[in-house]
């Protein structure tokens, strides 16, 4: 029971994993299914990242979706021209993906972090926006057209059974595993305490700039690995998906789950991914309902009611 | 002299908030900053921790020149302040606020962090033992994993000069550390505050206007007003100093 309590993590992460083996083979749940798993999976990677940036640091950057795009794109572009052998190809596209997404969260990170909420908030909605129009720019990206023909599991199913939706958990298991742990040692707890009190963490000796950086950057690397899964799993990509809109939802996710909670960001990232799906004759009016549900999810969180916290059902279900 | 302060003065916009100012601080010494409202006291904490740059004059600490350094590095050279206002990180735990100040430190790296391997364990283990030792001293182990936010205000006032001293300082600078105390309370703050002196051997530099806790620990006392220094020397004297008692009573 102890074993099973220290390691609650990794074993219940064991469980999902050979339960949606079991499925797929089974065929328990089908392709349509199987594409909205995988989707979960993406967003978690980016909500879960992106809390570290928003929840843990305490800093409004609204740019994620242009970190996203840079890797989706240089993964594109690097498996299309690269000549590698096939089991390489895709480690090395997806580690690039995310170096350069850490060089420009670099770029906008050194001056815009000394910036503080709103503003903060307003140039890295702009760098989103710029990545965008640059990538519609471009022609070697495809320009506004998109980028067609990136290998992926339907069409290159035997030179490359990367992306699918095992490799995407793995992937998402990574990223829960990392950012959980980093919030937990020495520099994580530094991080949180610029979220607290930016003046007394100065005081305290830390290097705030370097700290705000090492958060800023680490939510880009992953942004950008879900870029390049997102790429390899779609085989197309259009510059419109990486609009304004979806670094939005990631917020979203952030805040539905809660500000440095990495369990209650999976679970909104699960909902958020599902919920359109479900309704999907009401999709053009989603963010109409997520607002809705954003505030009606602010009304409730602050009135403490016990049917909201694990603990609750916790005691009932498992009894401790 | 551990900090030796040439002739500061700072000016913002139009106004000089403090001028040709100086003071200095020994080894094992506790010293007294004193003065009415809107003197420029809490300027000079900030001018001595970098929060503001001097716009003249020199700051020399532990023999090396201090003047315009940023805060974090003055800190790691050993300069460590409370504020007038309490600034605890107030979501994380009491033990979590000491830890943060250790971090300065420590020494193993992100990579080490995330998977748990090399350093880690030995240092968080260490780090453990000493934040909890170091709440032990302020009567606060019992709530060591209490929200920070949480705690009544005079231990707020305690763990804020126990997150000081968890970086290690040679020089410490309280904030009207009494400030919203009652008399018990502040009879056990001056308590606190010569155990801290000796057990840590650090010098003490203090902001206050209850003058029972200044005339009673303070060695040595500076007097500001109008961002001058009107007087100094030891409490006897400047009780009877006719420039301080009409600063504070008028002529």
């Amino acid at each position: 029971m102890a074993f099973y309590k220290k390691q609650f993590g990794l074993i219940s992460a064991a469980v999902i994993l050979i339960l949606l083996v079991l499925f797929r083979y089974l065929g328990i749940i089908d392709d349509y299914y199987i594409t909205i798993i995988d989707l979960v999976f993406i967003n978690i990677i980016l909500a879960v990242s992106l809390n570290l940036t928003i929840g843990f640091l305490g800093q409004l950057a609204l740019g994620n979706a242009g970190f996203m795009a840079i890797g989706a794109y240089t993964s594109a572009i690097l498996t299309t021209y690269l000549k590698l052998p096939p089991i390489l190809l895709f480690p090395v596209a997806v580690l690039c993906s995310g170096v350069l997404a850490v060089l420009s969260s670099l770029i906008v990170g050194i001056p815009s972090l000394r910036l503080k909420g709103d503003y903060l908030a307003i140039i890295t909605l702009g760098f989103g926006e710029i990545i965008k129009n640059i990538i519609t720019g471009l022609k070697i990206t495809g320009g506004a057209r998109g980028y067609k023909g990136i290998m992926n599991y339907n069409t290159d199913f035997e030179t490359n059974a990367y992306v699918n939706m095992i490799v995407l958990y793995l992937f998402a298991g990574l990223t829960v595993f990392v950012i959980s742990n980093f919030t937990k040692s020495r520099h994580g707890r530094v991080i949180k305490s610029i979220r607290d009190n930016e003046i007394a963490s100065e005081a305290s000796g830390v290097n705030i700039m370097y700290y705000k950086l090492l958060g800023f950057s680490m939510s880009a690397f992953f942004a950008g690995v879900a870029g390049s899964l997102y790429a390899h799993h779609n085989g197309i990509l259009a510059a419109n998906k990486f609009d304004f809109n979806y670094s939005i939802e990631m917020v979203i996710m952030v805040v539905l789950g809660g500000m440095g909670n990495i369990k209650g960001s999976i679970a909104a990232a699960i909902f958020l991914t599902f919920l359109p799906q479900l309704l999907s004759s009401f999709s053009d009016k989603r963010m109409l309902f997520y607002s809705i549900l954003l505030i009606i999810v602010m009304l409730v969180k602050n009135k403490n009611y016990p049917f909201l916290k694990i603990d609750f059902y916790k005691k009932r279900l498992l009894g401790r | 002299m551990l900090l030796e302060v040439n002739d500061i003065g700072i000016t913002f916009g139009g106004l000089r908030a403090v001028m040709g100012f100086n003071m200095g601080v020994d080894k094992d010494e506790i010293v007294g900053l004193i003065g009415p409202n809107g003197a420029g006291k809490t300027t000079v904490f900030n001018l001595l921790t970098g929060v503001y740059t001097p716009t003249e004059g020199k700051i020399i600490f532990d023999q090396k020149d201090i003047t315009g350094k940023k805060t974090n590095v003055i800190n790691n050279l050993g300069i460590a302040r409370t504020f007038q206002n309490i600034r605890l990180f107030k979501s994380m735990s009491v033990i979590d606020n000491v830890k943060v100040a250790y971090n300065q430190n420590m020494k193993y790296n992100e990579l080490q962090g995330v998977f748990k391997f090399g350093l880690y364990k030995k240092e968080e283990a260490e780090l453990h033992e000493k934040a909890l030792n170091l709440l032990d001293v302020f009567g606060l182990k019992g709530e060591a994993e209490e929200n920070a936010g949480n705690l009544p205000y005079g231990k707020q006032r305690k763990l804020e000069i126990a997150r000081a001293l968890g970086t290690g300082p040679k020089l410490l600078l309280l904030d009207e550390p009494a400030a919203g105390m009652n008399p018990s309370e502040t009879a056990e703050l001056m308590e606190i505050i010569r155990l801290v002196k000796d057990k840590f051997r650090v010098s003490i530099l203090l902001i206050e206007h209850d003058m029972s806790l200044v005339m009673n620990i303070c060695e040595r006392l500076y007097v500001l007003d109008y961002g001058s220094l009107i007087a100094s020397g030891p409490p006897e004297e400047i009780k009877n100093n006719q420039d301080v008692i009409s600063a504070y009573l008028g002529e």
